[in-house]
């Protein structure tokens, strides 16, 4: 790689944006993983490409158009499978399919051509402007500040919901406060890898973190790390090798987490013999 | 005047149109040590359940310390049957245990110390001191238990309810977990659901048999007796020791 690579600002850019976006991806990732609702980030994450129609057809930064939207789908799969007691895959299939079309008809709508889809879809670390690494920063903040408040009844909700219930603990209520959190992840995690990708790094860091992991806390730090890993060196093989940096983050994520869990099995299935 | 911990006044529940519980009344006062016993699908896991403000009753009343259920789960210790949870779940017994002081804090509120050495303590109670920084997951089915158990109490209620904590143990866990209640009944007041009705028998105060939802009799002397076992179990039943313990004045209806 090119030595004066940091001098580029795109470059800076991009660098911050992994690191920063790991933080989310950390924290949130392991509540994902250890309360098994991946496929709820990722209907999320594609209903919020309704937002990214929103964004185009208003001509705002697409992001602003992301936020309502994944925090809406957020509520609103969770109010509708607690409350309506309506079957959470079903609410979750038909959220991700509506946010889809509800984007695609509103970038119809928009005049002209639509600049970037691409990398809203599919990601683009290096093109993430100055102005949503602020962004990233300020819901790394919320994300953190909120799971430091209330750690104690996020562990308990994912470990336990109805003993959770029985010690008076809001399970609900804290039940959409995590969706909310995996909401505004999934904003940040759009510029890294792209809606149709969020739900990987939003579960695989995670997944291998467990492994290793004694803790919540520590399973956090680790999959922070690990997540910061995967973006990094993702986007260093991506611009070597010329190829689209969301895709590769993912792939490497990917093939560490097939790795992980082969050594796993293969120590495992040695110890029994 | 012995304070009342539990009222249920002619308590119906129905769950998807069947009637689990009907027409139940029964009072339950401190010190009691009340064994809840019956059939599979009559109605017990519901009854705890109702106390506990996880199931609303369809009819009738219910009070526990006074108020609607779920008013005070501070003062309320559960010991769930199983616990269904992922063995990779990256969590320590003490950290587990140390959620059972969840009812005594608001959500913004940390564990303190106070809060550490009550689930040391409780830990230390049920004999697995030594296993406090074991992962949760590599425990022994007897071993969690015991976790569930130290959980209930690490919050020090004044209300025990267990649901066939003996379900998963061997014969010695048993014996130790009956020793233990035997103990904890001296400062805690305590309701019992087990099939485990020959050995209960030398422990607990009351019996309450539920049968297809209705409270079959309570015992006079405390122990389900053959006869009563054979009125409320569809199987032959022998029950060939009697040790009836003393038991304070009664006030089920039967």
């Amino acid at each position: 790689m090119n030595g004066n690579i940091f001098a580029f600002e795109f470059f800076r850019n991009a660098v911050l944006a992994s690191l920063l976006a790991s933080i989310a991806c950390g924290i949130v990732g392991s509540y994902v993983v250890v309360k098994k609702i991946g496929f709820i980030s990722g209907g999320i994450a594609h209903t919020a490409f309704g937002g990214i129609g929103l964004g185009y057809y208003l001509g705002i930064n697409p992001l602003f158009g992301v936020i309502p939207f994944s925090l809406g789908a957020a509520i609103a799969i969770g109010l509708l499978g607690r409350k309506a007691k309506v079957a959470e895959d079903t609410a979750i299939a038909a959220f991700w399919a509506v946010g889809m079309a509800v984007g695609v008809i509103l970038i119809g709508l928009t005049p002209g051509y639509a600049p970037n889809l691409f990398s809203y879809l599919f990601g683009n670390i290096l093109t993430v402007p100055t102005g949503d690494l602020w962004m990233i920063a300020m819901l790394d903040l919320v994300i953190a500040g909120v799971t430091w408040m209330f750690g104690k009844e996020f562990l308990a909700i994912s470990f336990d919901e109805e003993y959770a219930e029985v010690s008076g603990v809001k399970t609900t209520l804290f039940y959409l406060l995590l969706l909310c959190l995996i909401a505004l992840t999934v904003v940040i995690l759009v510029r890294i890898v792209g809606i149709v990708l969020v739900i990987a790094l939003l579960t695989i860091p995670a997944a291998i973190a467990r492994v290793f992991s004694r803790s919540l806390g520590g399973m956090m730090l680790l999959a922070t790390l690990f997540s910061a890993f995967f973006s990094l060196a993702g986007l260093w093989i991506s611009y070597e090798l010329d190829v689209a940096s969301g895709a590769t983050i993912i792939i490497l994520a990917g093939a560490a987490f097939l790795m992980v869990h082969a050594g796993r099995l293969i120590i495992s299935s040695r110890q029994a013999r | 005047m012995t304070r009342e911990i539990v009222r249920c006044d002619r308590l119906g529940v129905e769950l998807g149109g069947v009637r689990v519980l009907r027409d139940l009344s029964f009072s339950v006062v401190e010190g009691d040590f009340m064994a809840i016993v019956g059939p599979n699908g009559g109605g017990k896991t519901t009854l705890l359940r109702v106390l506990l403000g996880l199931q609303k009753a369809s009819e009738g009343r219910v009070e526990v310390f006074g108020e609607a259920p779920g008013s005070h789960p501070e003062k309320i210790g559960y010991v769930p049957q199983r616990l269904f949870f992922d063995r990779d779940f990256p969590l320590g017994v003490r950290e587990a245990v140390l959620m059972g002081r969840m009812a005594l804090k608001t959500p913004f509120q940390h564990y303190s110390k106070t809060d550490r050495a009550a689930a040391e303590e409780a830990l230390q109670l049920v004999g697995l001191g030594a296993l406090g920084n074991r992962r949760i997951g590599a425990l022994s089915g007897g071993e969690l238990q015991r976790v569930l158990i130290a959980r209930a109490l690490a919050g020090k209620p004044e209300l025990l309810l267990l649901d066939e904590p003996t379900a998963s143990v061997d014969p010695e866990m048993k014996t130790s977990l009956y020793d233990l209640l035997d103990e904890l009944k001296k400062s805690i007041t305590i309701l019992l659901v087990t099939h485990d009705t020959g050995t209960v028998s030398r422990f607990v105060g009351r019996v309450l048999c539920l049968n297809c939802g209705m409270v079959m009799r309570e015992n006079p002397e405390g122990t389900p007796g053959g006869e009563v076992a054979r009125q409320i179990y569809p199987y032959p039943v022998d029950l060939l020791v009697h040790h009836p313990s003393e038991r304070p004045e009664s006030n089920v209806k039967p």
